[in-house]
């Protein structure tokens, strides 16, 4: 049965498996000089016994398919909308960054009023850059013109 | 004592400078909103203003993150209170009694015992700090490269055995923790680990980037598509008084959650959050009406807020005397002090006295503030939760990134925050703690430095960590911890925290989706 902990254990040994196999581009060294893979492999390997044993013991655990996922759709949203700014952070500049990415999560997302979400994006977008770059001296990217 | 006295005067004569006294304020106050807004922990409030506090002298710097860090616990609990909404994670069993106490009407009562429970640990947890911190340091002078090994394993072996879930899965987050903390450039060697051409990576992966990935963001796509605001019940000025009865139940749980919260907060861990759990367990367990709990008991609100405060300044501990921090918070606070060519330690109390005693007395201060602060403006601080969620997420959302991005002004980090906050969403859905990455991830690099260069000076011995007596007590003390969290897995029975009554991080969600 595919309990929640046998699909968490699985995923997590595949990972140490993973870091075992990336592991072998380095040298290991010896038991007593212990050289640069030394560490990612002993823990690698630790952490495939936890996952083993997690999957071993999770039997008994809550079924994968019983989890809810009703906030999935919300959350690969906002998850798009990071991935926007760290695109466009240092190309467009961080106010304009801001304003589409506010624009993107109450307009599109959160479906509120135009007047809302333009009130909000530009309180927003340049309410944070003039306290943390005027007032705080915090040094954010700025786009073309300046802006 | 004598010369306590003297360095304290001269920590109040620094703290109450103009300068260094607005800081503290600030602080507070900052903290305290951070602490009333769900998503948004100590943790991001720091990260945020890190950037922030460069351009600033290293006492103010330290003063202000550390005025966000217990002015978060002081707010956190405001809204457990009120609204059953942990502001942030040490707030949780807040919720119980407190929610309880509001729906009888007793919401005045019960914030300002929790303010009160937050002034007296803070305060008596200070003076434990100021005692105890330079004997340590003192004693601390003796660790070598051995002896830091075994300190740092005896941390993640605690905070493995006090995490609220199952020890498994816990010693697996520390593990994969660590992993992430081996990437960068081999210190030893100078090999690239796990780079894969991005030059970024060479310093390894920030704890600011992981930490508000994982409890940040990850929050904010936990609780993302909720929807109306819950209803706020205010309570007037009048009402805040605790009767009789209530003073007298509450003060043996304040006492003991300070006592308890302080000595978790040395040990390495999440302790403001581990504080608050064990303190309602022992008060549950040692209560003669036990049934109480849940249903409005005062206890249940002075004990935990009692322990994560105290458990603040305990945590301050093995980070000023040892150089080693004891979570994620006091790991951030740490890298504030190197940015401003400081490294704490041993040697800090004697070389920057102005810098240790400043930051002791600003904490003084800084109580004073809090307690003047979360009583009167209780009203005001809560409205900020009128907000409604989607307007407020977008917002707490871009302080993330501002916050990560601003710290070395690389977007490489905000990628690493965006891919922590979709593993810390998976993890969470899938019932995994979350603390021990972030722990592993800090504590990665100097665990690996110290057994390395211990193994060095043995020539590749490695009876070096058990024959020398603090490195192999600690050894000893870790292997008992780990003996002791496996005996109930290998005797399928009931575990030592379920006896005690502790939460398990399904009890979490269940608070979370109420």
């Amino acid at each position: 049965m595919a309990t929640k902990d046998r699909i968490a254990g699985a995923a997590l040994a595949l990972f140490a498996l993973f870091v075992l196999s990336e592991s072998r581009k380095l040298p290991l060294g010896t038991i007593r000089h212990p050289g640069p893979s030394f560490m990612p492999v002993l823990l690698a390997a630790l952490l495939l016994v936890f996952a083993v044993l997690i999957a071993a013991t999770g039997g008994r655990a809550e079924r994968f398919r019983s989890l809810r996922w009703r906030e999935l759709p919300h959350a690969a949203a906002i998850l798009g909308a990071c991935a926007f700014s760290a695109l466009a952070l240092e190309r467009l500049g961080y106010r304009i960054t801001v304003l589409v990415v506010v624009f993107l999560l109450v307009k599109l997302v959160e479906k509120k009023s135009w007047l809302a979400t333009a009130l909000v994006a530009l309180a927003l977008s340049f309410g944070s850059f003039y306290l943390f770059y005027t007032l705080l001296r915090v040094p954010l990217p700025l786009g073309p013109w300046g802006i | 004592m004598l010369e306590t006295l003297h360095n304290l005067y001269l920590g109040f004569s620094v703290a109450l400078a103009p300068t260094v006294f607005l800081y503290a304020v600030v602080g507070c106050v900052i903290g305290t909103l951070v602490g009333v807004l769900p998503g948004v922990g100590p943790l991001a409030g720091i990260s945020l203003l890190l950037p922030a506090s460069f351009g600033m002298d290293a006492t103010s710097a330290i003063v202000l993150l550390a005025g966000i860090y217990y002015g978060a616990m002081y707010g956190g609990s405001t809204t457990s209170i009120l609204m059953r909404i942990p502001g942030e994670a040490a707030s949780v069993m807040t919720c119980i009694d407190g929610y309880a106490m509001t729906r009888n009407g007793r919401a005045g009562p019960a914030l300002a015992i929790a303010a009160v429970g937050s002034y007296i640990a803070g305060t008596v947890s200070v003076v434990a700090l100021m005692l105890l911190a330079p004997p340590l340091a003192n004693f601390a002078l003796r660790f070598g490269p051995p002896e830091y090994c075994a300190l740092l394993l005896l941390g993640l072996l605690a905070l493995a055995y006090m995490s609220g879930g199952s020890i498994l899965k816990a010693l697996a987050m520390a593990a994969l923790g660590l992993l992430l903390g081996m990437i960068g450039i081999d210190p030893m060697t100078g090999f690239f680990r796990f780079a894969y051409g991005v030059v970024e990576l060479g310093d390894g992966i920030g704890v600011v980037p992981v930490a508000v990935g994982l409890f940040g963001l990850s929050e904010i796509l936990l609780t993302a598509g909720e929807e109306a605001p819950p209803e706020i019940k205010k309570p007037r000025l009048a009402d805040l008084l605790p009767s009789r009865q209530e003073w007298r139940d509450s003060a043996w749980p304040i006492g003991r959650g300070t006592v308890l919260g302080f000595l978790i907060g040395i040990v390495p861990g999440s302790a403001h959050i581990i504080s608050s759990f064990v303190s309602y367990a022992v008060e549950r367990r040692i209560s003669k009406h036990p049934e109480r709990f849940g249903h409005g008991a005062i206890e249940g609100v002075a004990g935990p807020e009692s322990a994560n405060n105290s458990a603040t300044s305990g945590a301050f501990v093995p980070m000023l005397a040892l150089g080693v921090p004891s979570g994620p918070i006091p790991a951030v606070m740490l890298a504030a002090l190197m940015v401003h060519g400081i490294s704490p330690g041993p040697l800090l109390i004697q070389q920057q006295p102005e810098l240790f005693w400043g930051f002791i007395a600003s904490m003084y201060v800084g109580n004073v503030v809090l307690l003047i602060l979360n009583l009167p403006l209780v009203g005001v601080f809560v409205n900020i939760l009128r907000v409604p969620y989607p307007f407020l997420y977008p917002a707490i959302l871009i302080f993330c990134v501002l916050g990560v991005y601003a710290v070395n002004g690389s977007v490489v980090d905000v990628w690493i925050m965006i891919a922590m906050g979709a593993l810390g969403y998976i993890l969470r859905k899938l019932d995994f703690e979350t603390a021990p990455i972030v722990l592993g991830v800090v504590l990665a690099p100097m665990l690996e430095m110290s057994f390395r260069q211990s193994l060095a000076m043995s020539a590749g011995n490695y009876t070096i960590f058990f024959s020398r007596p603090i490195a192999a007590s600690m050894l000893a003390a870790g292997a008992c911890l780990l003996l002791l969290s496996l005996l109930p897995l290998l005797r399928r029975g009931a575990d030592w925290r379920g006896a005690l009554g502790l939460a398990t991080s399904d009890d979490k969600e269940d608070i979370h989706e109420t």
